[in-house]
């Protein structure tokens, strides 16, 4: 094993990546403009190149929260049937589940899915972001906050309630007549705004701005 | 753009090196926590198999209810009536609604069950025989976490049509239990899809790594 290392002296080991998907070891490049690093093997993505993406990041981000606060203060959706009429926010949907006993752990996880992981994982990028785009050093617990909203990722789930709602109103097509409210469009919008989000951040070279050892 | 720049593929693990799988930095084989992210290292993970066989198995036990027990309850004036999610779907695709009856199907059942088969064939197969050649079974492991968080599109369909549907006597909708253990399932999935160590996968040319 000793003889192995030597090939990658301790002071060199900075500049390699390891695929966390399939363990293969490269000699990091950062790629040019608008490129992309993938693992050859696996295809995963290792390193994307954005020029002044931190700030870009964070204007999304906070684009993101703003969008919420819309979201859910504004009406979302109204049926009108033989004169009856209701209407529902996305804070009622996900309470829906509030009245059923022990389902209303339901409602708990999908206010979560839908409203409080963008929303936090949106403040986590700003904390982290914020000092480097300006170049300053990372804020305390900032390595944590980014681990956070990494882990995060998979459930946050704003793009599939969005689909959610296109089915729900086949089903209701038959039976009432649907209003859309301003908060269906911001909530749209906030989908298409995550999606940016996520695609502008380069995990790679955020951690390496991030390394406690350098700092 | 591929690759960067490295002819012959060497793995962390081969090169005495331990890789960081947050932040992708490596460390010397002996390393226990990343220096520049905190995270605890390990070369190999094996104790996430038993981690995704248990995450898995309660998984599967949430699903059985989820489809035995009514997802949604509709009352339409005098006529109350309970649809599992099977029969929410055909009642869409008798009503004309194919396309969308189709996406139910797909994501609540199609995508559940394959999910379930793809996670205990790659826990299974990791310490085995090469069967299917490591990339295709990398390639089933991006797809089952990519599309795994979809199945939840049905808990949403109940939440804002029960949410919306609550018309006095003329209609109301309310949802059933299946809602939840429907759910739990597939958060359990998710999280037997994320405890996976994919880098298993590929050790010794798809055979699995030495147990050590």
């Amino acid at each position: 094993m000793s003889q192995t290392q030597d090939h990658f002296p301790h002071k060199e080991l900075d500049e390699l990546i390891a695929c966390p998907q399939c363990d293969a070891l490269y000699r990091a490049r950062v790629p040019g403009e608008g490129q992309r690093v993938r693992c050859g093997r696996c295809h995963a993505v290792l390193i994307t190149s954005k020029g002044g993406a931190y700030a870009r990041s964070i204007s999304l981000s906070v684009t993101v929260m703003i969008l919420m606060i819309g979201a859910v203060a504004f009406p979302f959706l109204a049926v009108n049937v033989a004169g009856f009429s209701n209407r529902a926010s996305v804070i009622d949907s996900a309470l829906a589940f509030l009245d059923n006993g022990p389902m209303a752990l339901l409602s708990v996880f999908v206010a979560g899915f839908i409203i409080a992981v963008p929303v936090v994982r949106s403040a986590l990028v700003i904390y982290v972001l914020a000092p480097l785009s300006v170049g300053r050093k990372p804020l305390r617990g900032a390595r944590w906050a980014f681990s956070v909203s990494e882990d995060l990722r998979p459930w946050s789930m704003a793009e599939i309630f969005i689909i959610g709602v296109a089915v729900a109103l086949t089903k209701v097509a038959d039976l009432a007549k649907v209003e859309f409210g301003p908060a269906f469009w911001m909530f749209a919008a906030l989908v298409i705004v995550i999606i940016a989000k996520d695609g502008s951040m380069d995990r790679w070279s955020i951690w390496k701005a991030l390394d406690r050892s350098s700092s | 753009m591929e690759g960067t720049g490295s002819q012959q593929l060497v793995t962390a693990r081969e090169a005495g090196l331990v890789a960081c799988r947050r932040c992708a930095r490596v460390w010397p084989l002996e390393r226990e926590t990343c220096a520049r992210c905190g995270t605890r290292l390990e070369s190999r993970d094996w104790r996430s198999l038993q981690r995704v066989w248990a995450w898995l198995t309660v998984g599967i036990i949430c699903y059985i209810p989820a489809n035995l027990y009514p997802m949604l309850k509709t009352q339409v004036l005098f006529d109350v009536s309970e649809a599992t999610i099977i029969e929410g779907a055909v009642e869409l695709a008798t009503h004309g609604n194919l396309g969308v009856a189709a996406i139910i199907l797909i994501a609540s059942v199609a995508i559940p069950i394959g999910k379930f088969i793809s996670i205990g064939y790659l826990a299974w197969s990791v310490a085995r025989p090469e069967r299917l050649r490591p990339s295709q079974r990398h390639r089933l492991y991006h797809l089952v976490e990519f599309i795994g968080r979809w199945s939840m599109i049905d808990v949403f369909v109940v939440a804002i049509l029960s949410a919306l549907v609550q018309l006095n006597f003329a209609a109301s909708i309310n949802p059933g239990p299946a809602a939840i253990t429907f759910a739990l399932s597939v958060i359990f999935t998710m999280l037997a899809a994320i405890s996976f160590d994919s880098r298993m996968i590929w050790d010794r040319g798809g055979r699995g790594p030495e147990k050590t």
